[in-house]
């Protein structure tokens, strides 16, 4: 039997995977974009899991919601790189470092 | 007595309008004000004299402000007028008035004339306060005043390494000097739980052969406050072994040379000891001490004085050598005879320094006298001034008959000397006679030197550079022709008589100087003079009496030797001008001895001055640089410098570090609040 814990489980797996890969990514900032997807998804996870389980409907209208915004997130963060490689030639994200000090 | 008041405040007035205003008021106006006031204190002045000689006067005490009260310490600021105030108020506002007169041709040249009345009037002021004490605190307050005027005057030509120099070491010597006076305050507030001079003076006898405990040993009361006491007047007024200050205070302008270092200042300490007579009185050790220090200090600055070349320098030895016996008089109990010679000696010797000034100021600021010679002619009103004061100082006068100021003064001193009839007495009394025969032999080297015998002005880079300036002003070298320069020892220069302003201090002076002794001589010194101190110094007929009655002998040796100096200089430095070289060739070891004022200033440097300024580096460079810097603004700016190193490679700019950051801070604080 599938119970709660497991779906609590891969969901934290998926988060942990998604931080570690906005840290420990170097290269590229489509992955970075790739990485929060992941942890909202890993969020929807837990929305939805937690709806079924505790029979209630808000959490997945949450869900709904949630992907709404990462919808959004991906249109303007796509948007944001390209306008960005277009100045700078590049999307490395060891070389993206203008707010230094 | 009110014009007290006017006396002692008008100069500090004065001196505050020319200080403060200086450029702003100008040259002119800030003379005026300043001569203005103290021609009027020294016209207040001679009215108080007057009434006390004439025993009109009485004693009295102005009272002017509160000033003091803790605990059972109360004092005031006051105004003390008796007999011995009234003599120093005339002597300081007259010598005072003459020489802010002398100082407008004097300093008419300087661009700084404003701050240098301003320091003169503010150095009477502190002299005023000084001899109207009625209490230690005040005499003290007048005694620092006066050392502080005498700094800024001496380093008046601060821009001078020398006068800055000697600004310095005449402060920092009267610090000494000061210390010793501190003590003696303090200690005399210890023992007679008050500062008031008359309740002190009248408690004193009292005290005579009490003990107090001092650096872990018991002593006899008296004589450390007195010996305390008179370490301030040793440092003040300029005595052997604190002395080293006043040659070097020459860096100062002539007039100031007349006013603090001849006239005034230097004579504090022999105030003081006369103003406090009964407290010496009490101790005969401590008499013997002053009496040991002026007789040593009297002759050794004598020799000194015989070898120096500086004009200036030879009258100031002759300052220290004439407080030398003013000091043994007051030692000896004569402390009459030594007010008398400091009444005196002011006239004399504020009008030989005003002499010298104009000798130099004719010679274009030249102040080696081996460069003078021949002066009589060209400058006779100067040369006539120094003659006055030469006279007066080598005491030339005839028993019973008329003698100049000196004359009396300086055998009264002698004979009470002799006649104390003390083994220090005795001692004291050949020393003086040793010193009359030396000071005779230098001050008319000094005249010799400067008026007489050929003139040996060539020599001198300043009168090259005067006439060299002359040259090109006027070009007269030329018109002359062959009528060559030099030829005749004057380089063609033409020495100028001092303007008119100059000149009549130094008649006025001279008046003094011829005057002084005859006429007073009767009111300070002879058997009736007792009414006339009001006993305001410790007055001893007896001693008066011993005076009159020492043998024939010691009356004439003062002016034996003084016939006999004037002799050896007149051969040595007139008659056989090769003399003094010979002399010195022969006794080479002896005269550079001389020569180098006994080696004090080599042996202080060597004792305190190296070690002193080596124990500065020390604590500069390992205790200030090397620990308090180092550890502690040094090593503040160090730790935040690294701190900072590390802190800006937080910053990287990186935008996921940024993000690590927060999420770890917000588990953080998740976490913080979920445990809590």
């Amino acid at each position: 039997m599938i119970g709660i814990e497991h779906y609590v489980v891969v969901s934290s797996i998926l988060f942990v995977l998604g931080v570690l890969g906005i840290f420990l990514n170097r290269k590229n900032v489509i992955v970075i974009l790739m990485a929060i997807e992941l942890i909202l998804l890993a969020v929807n996870i837990n929305l939805v899991a937690f709806s079924a389980f505790l029979q209630d409907l808000t959490g997945q209208v949450f869900a709904m919601f949630v992907l709404t915004v990462a919808a959004g997130e991906a249109a303007v963060g796509l948007a944001i790189l390209v306008i960005y490689f277009r100045g700078r030639g590049t999307i490395a994200v060891d070389s993206v470092n203008r707010m230094k000090g | 007595m009110t014009s007290i008041l006017f006396i002692v405040f008008l100069p500090l007035l004065a001196s505050l309008v020319a200080g403060l205003g200086n450029r702003a008021i100008g040259n002119v106006a800030a003379k005026s004000v300043t001569t203005g006031a103290l021609f009027v204190s020294c016209a207040l002045s001679w009215p108080i004299f007057i009434g006390f000689l004439t025993g009109s006067a009485e004693a009295g005490v102005t009272p002017v402000l509160h000033w003091v009260q803790s605990g059972t310490m109360t004092f005031d600021w006051a105004l003390r007028v008796d007999t011995l105030t009234a003599v120093m108020l005339v002597v300081i506002t007259t010598v005072s008035a003459l020489v802010h007169l002398y100082s407008w041709g004097y300093m008419a040249e300087d661009p700084d004339q404003p701050r240098f009345f301003a320091y003169l009037s503010l150095f009477t002021f502190a002299m005023l306060m000084l001899v109207t004490a009625d209490n230690l605190v005040q005499m003290f307050f007048g005694w620092e005043g006066v050392g502080l005027a005498s700094y800024l005057l001496i380093g008046f030509w601060f821009r001078k390494p020398s006068a800055s120099a000697a600004a310095i070491k005449a402060f920092v010597v009267n610090r000494v000097g000061d210390l010793g006076f501190m003590m003696g305050i303090f200690g005399t507030y210890l023992v007679f739980q008050t500062v008031s001079i008359p309740e002190i003076l009248a408690a004193a006898p009292g005290m005579a052969g009490s003990t107090i405990g001092f650096l872990g040993y018991r002593f006899d009361t008296m004589t450390v406050l007195c010996i305390l006491l008179f370490i301030g007047a040793m440092g003040k007024s300029a005595q052997l072994g604190l002395h080293t200050w006043l040659p070097d205070a020459m860096e100062g302008p002539t007039p100031v040379s007349a006013l603090i270092h001849a006239a005034t200042m230097v004579t504090a300490g022999v105030f003081m000891v006369c103003r406090l007579s009964p407290m010496f009185e009490a101790s005969p050790v401590a008499l013997g001490f002053v009496t040991v220090i002026g007789a040593a200090t009297c002759f050794f600055a004598a020799t000194v004085g015989t070898t120096q070349w500086d004009i200036k320098r030879v009258i100031a030895y002759s300052t220290c050598s004439q407080l030398g016996y003013m000091f043994f008089a007051a030692g000896v109990g004569a402390y009459g005879a030594a007010m008398f010679h400091l009444f005196t000696h002011a006239f004399f010797k504020a009008l030989l320094f005003l002499g010298a000034g104009s000798v130099i100021h004719a010679m274009h600021h030249e102040q080696d006298m081996r460069y003078y010679g021949a002066l009589r002619k060209h400058i006779p009103l100067t040369f006539w001034a120094m003659m006055a004061g030469t006279l007066a100082i080598t005491g030339v006068g005839v028993l019973g008959v008329f003698g100049f100021a000196g004359f009396y003064s300086k055998d009264a001193i002698l004979e009470a000397a002799f006649g104390s009839g003390t083994e220090l007495g005795r001692i004291a009394f050949w020393a003086g006679i040793a010193a009359a025969l030396m000071t005779s032999f230098y001050s008319w080297r000094l005249v010799f030197l400067t008026f007489f015998g050929k003139a040996r002005w060539a020599g001198s880079e300043h009168i090259q550079h005067a006439v060299h300036d002359d040259h090109h002003e006027a070009d007269h070298a030329h018109a002359h022709g062959g009528h060559g320069d030099g030829e005749d020892g004057t380089a063609g220069y033409h020495p100028h008589e001092s303007p008119l302003s100059m000149l009549v201090p130094l008649g006025v002076l001279a008046l003094g100087a011829i005057f002084a002794g005859s006429v007073f001589h009767h009111d300070f010194i002879s058997e009736g003079s007792g009414p006339f101190w009001q006993g305001s110094l410790v007055f001893s007929e007896h001693l008066i009496h011993e005076l009159h009655d020492v043998p024939l002998w010691v009356k004439l040796a003062p002016f034996t030797v003084m016939a006999l100096g004037l002799l050896i200089a007149w051969y040595a430095y007139l008659k056989n001008t090769d003399f003094p070289r010979k002399f010195v060739d022969q006794f080479r070891v002896l005269h550079q001895f001389v020569y180098r004022k006994w080696y004090f200033d080599e042996l202080y440097d060597l004792i305190f001055v190296k070690p002193a300024f080596w124990l500065g580096r020390v604590f500069w460079k390992a205790g200030d640089v090397g620990v308090i810097d180092r550890f502690g603004p040094d090593g503040a700016a160090w730790v935040v410098a690294r701190g900072t190193d590390v802190a800006r490679k937080v910053q990287s700019g990186y935008l996921y570090s940024y993000a690590l950051v927060m999420l770890l801070g917000l588990v953080g604080a998740v976490s913080w609040i979920m445990a809590g």
